[in-house]
């Protein structure tokens, strides 16, 4: 498995305009994205959106009806699902209930007709590195959500497949597990260096353990890059408001030749650097923690504010109606501000989002 | 191309069930349906369909078996749930026993199992004169409609209990637990939650108990005197017709065939409707109860075990008497057995013979087909689960002179012998297999077949290591329904066999027809004992890891 043996080449995984329809529903829309060899890579986006049917379709459970998949530049669109060299992580688990935990981590590697002894050995070490040694011998019915999960994943990456895909693996247990299962994931993934493909509708999860992530909607892909690019650098609407929390506040905007943007929200004028001129309305979306008080900005007063130990989340009712939020390190400040303060909500312009209601792109410079 | 094959083996499967299906089902069917539209010298007519809906003797007759067959279907279905739900849900240490039980009663061998319950219940039935001599209570008359449908409800709601307490054993047990939890009451989770996620099973049930009671013949024959259906028609028409060409017979049968598939069709769409996915990860625990609800729940649970298996247990009792050519005399011996072990041991190894390899077959096409209708859903996949229900729901006379037509000219001649025998038994028998099969693959998760395949197996293998083992419980449940029904199977087998081909039922109609009641009764117990073995055994090799059915 890991070090003692040659280990087998993790694959690099191309998509190249992959379509899928379903009747006249078409759940992945000409989705193209190159993965890289060993990368933890993440399809993040609202349920629909055809994460799972990709992650499917390079399983080989889904036929494609247009495009290529390619594992190391292999076509792989015809080859059949359980000749694809891939591991696979299943929403239910799918743990077979009629065998032990051990002849469960212990079923690929028989089918691929390894020595008792090695499977043996393979098996024990694989239990261990997801702590489930002591359970070799229960059946599935007699384990937890938690433990049947790690069954799930060391019977998946004890093949040592090429690509790891995982649906939605954690959808099931409680947050406390998730976190704690999100952290034995992502080190076996290090550990091991497959390739690994994750789906999952929850930004977090996705933000914490991911390489890369690409954020899906509707059958498209709609942005690809590294959690903190995305995060901080969305690329239009859907982005900013899907990853993470973020405010939408409406300016008026005046674009001039040397790429500025003047955003006017009420007495409050920011200017901005973009890449694409931008008139008449825009979005500005700043996050919670991007929004500070100051002695000018927008005007408003605290509706609610919430102590939360390292910081303090204030809701801001501006004065034209706006909702806004707002955190504030404790670490930072003496005291909390009383509900019902009268405050000015400022932002530094060139840490946010401006976005072109018209495209719903963000047209943000982003200090280049 | 290695590659291509694998991933067509499914696709080989379907054509060879496909085969299987036309060349044992849809070309015999073929040859009634025609017989059905001509006339004795082969012209083209409806006068048969005509002649049937024109006489309102015979209109009576078709509301006659909807009427039976309805109302046996209904009472069947509510008490058929009331006691899988009691004996699956409620620990008794009983249960084992009464589980064996009331598949026991399933089997009431034919003929013998009416003739019990005249015996018992008759005008001088036991039963009813010592209830007039010793209580001067006159109890209402088992012959005609009634009689029918209590023989019917006590013989056929073991279908229903059957498949009903396999689908509750395998419900997840959160699923019950959630709705416990959003408040609902016991009665409205029963009703609203475990009931409707089991329908599909009792569904299967009520279907199965319908068509048996549209086409079991022997006991309408015995007790219902001048109440006549389907099939006391259909088989009185062929024997009157006998020598001829059965027209106005394959009519009726035509009849009753287009029935049934109504019946069919209306089942397969609910199915469609619900099809739920279930991995039961943690079946519900049987609740203990205290002493007095129990015993509240127990006394009506017995009296419906022991009135189902009366016809064994007075089949059994019989057995031993001494008896004077029709009549039982006083004093006990095992000169019934005598008489058939020397006498009529051809009947019993041909029993046997023919009903386990049909049963190997049935185990293998069925899982076959119990597969491609579930997972390979197509309507070709549909057409072919539905044609091997066909022979189950055709009356086993029609069945057996279908194959006798089909298969007693070029290039078949083979009426006579334990080929033919065994393909109608295959055929007719099946669908206990494939219903209660593909009742435990609805319930089986598609993604766990998905996760072997994406660990390198290949779809065929997954099939042997991972579909088959878990589907196993209900191929078996299915295979020890239909060994049972094959072994007590008459109304075919007494128009297919032969000297040599004759098996054990065809004897005991023999010897009631005889009024050797004597050696009947000692070849029904015997019967009844080798399902009784196969039963203690299947217990021994699930180790209780698979409830009986």
């Amino acid at each position: 498995m890991v070090g003692n043996e040659e280990k087998q080449m993790s694959h690099q995984v191309s998509i190249c305009n992959v379509v899928k329809r379903f009747g006249d529903f078409t759940a992945v829309d000409g989705v193209s994205l190159e993965i890289k060899e060993g990368e933890f890579f993440t399809l993040l986006g609202p349920s629909g959106c055809g994460k799972t049917t990709l992650l499917r379709a390079i399983a080989g459970f889904n036929q494609i009806n247009e495009g290529e998949i390619r594992f190391s530049d292999r076509v792989i669109n015809q080859i059949p699902a359980h000749k694809r060299d891939i591991g696979m992580v299943f929403q239910n688990y799918a743990i077979f209930p009629h065998l032990t935990v051990r002849e469960n981590v212990a079923y690929g590697l028989k089918a691929k007709k390894y020595p008792r002894k090695e499977i043996d050995a393979k098996v024990t070490q694989a239990l261990e590195m997801v702590q489930i040694a002591a359970l070799k011998d229960r059946k599935p019915s007699e384990l937890s959500g938690g433990q049947q999960q790690r069954v799930a994943l060391a019977r998946a990456f004890i093949i040592e497949p090429g690509v790891l895909l995982m649906d939605e693996p954690l959808s099931n247990l409680d947050a406390k597990l998730r976190v704690q299962m999100r952290s034995v994931i992502k080190k076996l993934q290090r550990r091991l260096g497959i390739t690994t493909i994750y789906v999952t509708h929850d930004q977090e999860e996705a933000l914490a353990i991911s390489d890369r992530i690409a954020v899906m909607k509707a059958g498209h892909i709609m942005q690809v890059g590294a959690p903190e690019e995305v995060y901080r650098h969305p690329q239009n609407r859907f982005v900013s408001g899907f990853i993470g929390t973020t405010n939408f506040i409406e300016s008026a905007a005046e674009t001039n030749g040397g790429g500025i943007a003047l955003l006017k929200m009420e007495d409050y004028t920011v200017r901005a650097r973009v890449k694409r001129p931008v008139s008449g309305k825009a979005l500005v979306s700043a996050r919670p923690e991007q929004l500070f008080f100051g002695e000018e900005g927008i005007a408003g007063r605290i509706s609610l504010s919430t102590f939360l130990g390292d910081f303090v989340e204030y809701e801001v009712q501006t004065d034209d109606g706006q909702t806004l939020l707002l955190n504030e390190y404790t670490k930072d400040v003496s005291g909390v501000r009383p509900d019902g303060e009268r405050c000015h909500v400022r932002f530094d312009a060139d840490s946010i989002a401006v976005i072109d209601p018209e495209t719903e792109e963000v047209v943000s410079a982003f200090g280049i | 191309m290695h590659q291509k094959a694998n991933r067509d083996v499914w696709s080989v499967m379907k054509v060879v069930t496909l085969i299987f299906v036309g060349l044992s089902i849809l070309y015999p069917l073929s040859t009634v349906v025609i017989r059905s539209v001509t006339t004795s010298d082969g012209n083209a007519t409806l006068q048969n369909f005509i002649k049937f809906f024109s006489k309102e003797y015979y209109l009576d007759v078709l509301n006659n078996t909807m009427f039976v067959a309805g109302v046996t279907t209904l009472l069947s279905v509510v008490l058929g749930v009331a006691m899988a739900y009691a004996l699956t849900r409620y620990d008794f240490r009983l249960k084992r026993v009464l589980n064996v039980c009331i598949i026991l009663s399933l089997m009431s061998p034919p003929f013998i199992g009416a003739y019990s319950w005249i015996l018992l219940f008759g005008r001088s039935g036991f039963v009813t004169t010592k209830a007039l001599e010793w209580f001067g209570w006159v109890f209402p008359t088992i012959y005609g409609k009634w009689g029918i449908v209590s023989v019917f409800v006590c013989k056929m709601f073991p279908y229903v209990y059957l498949f009903t307490s396999g689908a509750l054993g395998s419900i997840d047990s959160s699923l019950e637990e959630a709705a416990e939890n959003l408040g609902s009451t016991k009665g409205y989770r029963l009703f609203h939650i475990t009931l409707p996620l089991v329908s599909p099973s009792i569904l299967a049930g009520a279907v199965m108990v319908f068509m048996s009671a549209v086409s079991d013949f022997g006991t309408p024959m015995l007790i219902g005197e001048n109440y006549k259906v389907l099939a006391t028609l259909v088989y009185e028409q062929y024997m009157s017709e006998m020598g001829t060409s059965s027209n106005f017979a394959s009519a009726v049968s035509m009849i009753v065939i287009v029935l049934c598939i109504l019946l069919l069709l209306l089942q397969r769409w609910y199915l469609n409707r619900r099809n739920y996915c279930m991995t039961s990860l943690r079946p519900p625990q049987p609740q203990k109860l205290r002493f007095g609800k129990k015993l509240l729940m127990l006394v009506p649970i017995l009296l419906v075990v022991v009135i189902a298996l009366l016809p064994q247990i007075v089949v059994i009792v019989t057995s031993f008497k001494n008896c004077n050519g029709p009549y039982f005399v006083a004093g006990w011996s095992l000169e019934s057995y005598q008489t058939i072990f020397t006498r009529m041991v051809r009947g019993i190894k041909n029993t046997y013979f023919f009903s386990v390899i049909a049963l190997a077959v049935m185990i293998v096409v069925g899982s076959v087909t119990a597969y491609l209708s579930v997972r390979k859903r197509s309507l070709l996949t549909a057409a072919i689960d539905m044609s091997l229900m066909v022979p189950y729901v055709i009356p086993g006379a029609v069945m057996g002179l279908a194959l006798i037509i089909a298969f007693n000219r070029s290039p078949f001649y083979l009426a006579g012998t334990a080929f033919i025998m065994i393909l109608c038994y295959t055929v007719r028998k099946i669908p206990y297999t494939v219903r209660s099969a593909s009742g435990f693959l609805q319930q089986m998760e598609l993604s766990v077949e998905e996760a072997s395949i994406n660990l390198g197996v290949s779809p065929a293998k997954t099939f042997f290591k991972i579909t088959l083992p878990l589907m196993l419980p209900g191929v078996v449940s299915g295979a020890i329904l239909s060994w049972i029904e094959t072994i007590n199977e008459l109304s075919s087998s007494i128009l297919l066999y032969t000297g040599k081909t004759i098996t054990m039922s065809v004897a005991i109609y023999n010897e009631v027809a005889r009024n050797s009641f004597g050696t009947a009764a000692a070849m029904a117990t015997i019967l009844t004992i080798s399902a009784i073995i196969m039963l203690v055994v299947f217990n021994r090799v699930s180790k209780g890891k698979v409830s009986i059915v």
